[in-house]
């Protein structure tokens, strides 16, 4: 689980998020909306540990640990791990040596890489290049070798085309094990039941919610989480009358 | 033909005369008498110490010769060991040829200047030996030849010539390497290298340089490619050493005559680097590439290139990066020169330390900061050289893996 507590962060002095309080349980998948520049990237990039978003009050807690000031790599091993929006470019490093790098015990990148129709990407170099779409798929492969409990997705489907869109979404279904179909021996409600991954998804078009489906929706406007909902009916609100109708009639301010 | 009289005359003339650029070195510090060894057979080779052989491995030399067309070994001044296994290839000591061969004429000297500065000169008048190796008209090196210049003797200046021939349509690849023995701590490493390749002939150099602390080193290099011809120069120095300073020139003369320099440098403390390469490109259709990367973990670094174009329709580009990674100074000095409308030459540097950025995705994966910045060290060194024959390939990236441990 992972429950974050009164957070407020700041960057270079300035605060960037407040107030934040989320818990996201075992086989839980939250949809993170909110408008341009409202901190949904910052809140990814603290949770994940990146120093300069620093923690200046509250506290975040993952599997019983307190994460508040552990650093990434910490993180990544306790088994949190996200799907970048504008990762950086790693000269010299082959997409495949990364792959095995992200599943630190023996991989077949070459099958993973075709399930996500990447295979003519492994020996070039990470993000080196690579188009909007290209780079989702590539963060996808990685998660897939890196297999955390708790997967951070920046804009999943932005810059993806519509061919890839579906292909993005199954696997993201697939790694938050929302792809299980029932048989005889095991009811959906128990698939549901067993499932542990955890997603918090960032999206502006919604577009992945036709693929994953999710559990609660959270707007986050200002720096600050303004309302749970259910994500369909956040995006119905937030479509037709603006993010800032949608604050105001979900939390009843005047 | 050459006149080896009126050569030493030139040579003397200069004894004294200081470079151009680079710190100056006081040679009369050093003892450039020869120092005999003797010679081994294949069979003695492989029963050289262990650690030995490590050393010579990390200069691309293989004692076991497997997978190598040929092998010259010089310790100090002596040809320990000489011989070419590939036909069609000839592996010659220098002073053999100019004793037994009249050909030799047409090449020694003939493109380094014997009266450049007091390095040539000494190469000249105090001449110990180096290696001629030749491919003839039409043969191909399956396996690269191996030369290795091993210095063993403390205070020792070694003078050494070699000279590099690519007959018409021959392919002929070469590892060479210069490497100190474990005990030796201070020396002179004065080497002239003269490059000649063909019309249609495809010459690849990589040399690994694995020297001592308080080596100092003085490489005068001058390659000439006729139409159609490649060379490809390959450098790797990751090893300390006190001084190494060199511009080794290129100049295409034939139509379509190709030249790229690659070269990879790791400058601890102490160290000092003044290197860099030059190009002329003198006729339609060339084509020239000089890509440096370097990495300062304390030393000094000037990393030099100069592309000069003199006629229209040629093609050049110059990318030299640095890391800064524990002080240290790396000075970037790419020149382009356009001598007519019509050329098309560029070039990028960059000098920087490792992105936070980086680093911190590499640890969103699971690596520790340590991990992570290795990774990003291993793969800025890593540079794709197109055309390099597979051992060759695996000798660089060996050379890289071990870098890790010095570079850290």
């Amino acid at each position: 689980m992972l429950s974050i507590e009164d957070l407020q962060v700041e960057i270079a002095g300035k605060v960037i998020l407040q107030h934040i309080d989320l818990e996201i349980q075992p086989g839980e998948t939250h949809i993170l909306f909110g408008p341009n520049g409202s901190g949904k990237t910052s809140l990814l990039m603290t949770i994940m540990g990146y120093p300069q978003y620093k923690v200046v009050a509250g506290k975040m807690r993952f599997k019983g640990q307190d994460i508040t000031h552990m650093p990434i790599n910490e993180r990544a091993e306790l088994g949190i791990g996200m799907s970048y929006q504008r990762p950086p470019t790693i000269n010299g490093l082959k997409t495949r040596q990364m792959v095995k790098l992200c599943a630190k015990q023996e991989v077949d990148e070459h099958e993973l890489a075709r399930r996500v129709n990447f295979e003519t990407f492994l020996d070039r170099d990470v993000n080196a290049g690579f188009s909007g779409g290209e780079i989702k798929r590539s963060e996808l492969l990685q998660l897939m070798a890196q297999n955390p409990d708790l997967m951070l997705f920046d804009e999943p489907e932005s810059g993806v085309d519509l061919e890839n869109i579906a292909l993005v979404g199954h696997t993201i279904a697939e790694l938050l094990q929302k792809d299980g179909m029932p048989t005889e021996s095991k009811s959906r409600m128990k698939i549901k039941l067993e499932r542990t991954k955890m997603g918090l998804i960032i999206t502006h078009t919604g577009y992945i919610l036709d693929y994953v489906s999710a559990d609660k929706g959270q707007v986050l406007y200002d720096g600050m989480l303004s309302c749970v909902s259910n994500p369909g009916e956040i995006l119905k609100c937030v479509g037709e009358s603006g993010y800032e109708e949608c604050v105001r009639c979900i939390t009843g301010m005047s | 033909m050459y006149n080896r009289d009126e050569l030493r005359e030139r040579a003397i003339l200069v004894k004294d005369k200081k470079a151009a650029i680079g710190p100056d070195i006081n040679l009369e510090e050093f003892d450039a008498a020869s120092v005999s060894h003797p010679y081994l057979a294949d069979e003695d080779m492989c029963q050289l110490p262990e650690q030995e052989q490590q050393r010579l491995i990390m200069a691309g030399l293989d004692v076991t010769q497997k997978d190598r067309g040929g092998t010259y070994f010089q310790k100090d001044t002596s040809v320990i060991h000489c011989h070419s296994q590939q036909e069609g290839i000839e592996v010659i000591p220098i002073q053999k040829a100019l004793e037994a061969y009249d050909w030799i004429g047409d090449y020694y000297w003939k493109l380094v200047a014997v009266d450049a500065d007091k390095y040539t000169s000494a190469a000249e008048l105090g001449l110990h030996d180096g290696y001629v190796i030749r491919a003839l008209p039409g043969s191909k090196s399956i396996y690269p030849i191996q030369a290795c210049l091993y210095l063993d003797k403390d205070g020792l200046q070694q003078n050494v010539h070699n000279i590099i021939i690519a007959e018409e349509n021959s392919e002929l690849h070469i590892i060479t390497g210069c490497s100190t023995s474990s005990h030796m701590k201070k020396g002179v490493h004065v080497g002239i290298s003269e490059f000649f390749v063909k019309k249609n002939a495809k010459l690849t150099f990589t040399m690994i340089h694995n020297w001592a602390e308080e080596m100092l080193v003085r490489p005068r290099s001058v390659a000439r490619v006729e139409e159609g011809g490649l060379f490809l120069n390959n450098y790797i120095c990751m090893k300390p050493v006190r001084s190494l300073q060199m511009y080794p020139t290129t100049h295409l003369v034939g139509k379509d005559a190709v030249a790229r320099f690659y070269s990879i440098i790791v400058g601890s403390p102490g160290s000092e680097f003044d290197l860099g390469g030059r190009i002329y490109l003198k006729e339609k259709g060339n084509r020239a590439e000089i890509i440096a990367r370097t990495i300062s973990n304390g030393g000094n670094i000037i990393a030099r290139g100069h592309l000069i174009g003199e006629v229209p329709e040629i093609k050049a580009h110059l990318e030299c990066r640095g890391l800064l990674l524990n002080g240290g100074m790396i000075h970037a000095i790419p020149e382009l020169e356009g001598r007519v409308d019509g050329v098309e030459m560029s070039h990028e540097a960059a000098v920087g330390k490792i992105a936070q950025e980086e680093i911190a995705y590499l640890m969103s994966r699971g690596l520790s900061e340590d991990e992570a910045t290795a990774t990003i060290v291993r793969g800025f060194l890593s540079v794709d050289i197109p055309g390099l024959p597979a051992p060759l390939k695996a000798e660089i990236d060996r050379a890289i893996e071990e870098s890790d441990k010095d570079v850290m």
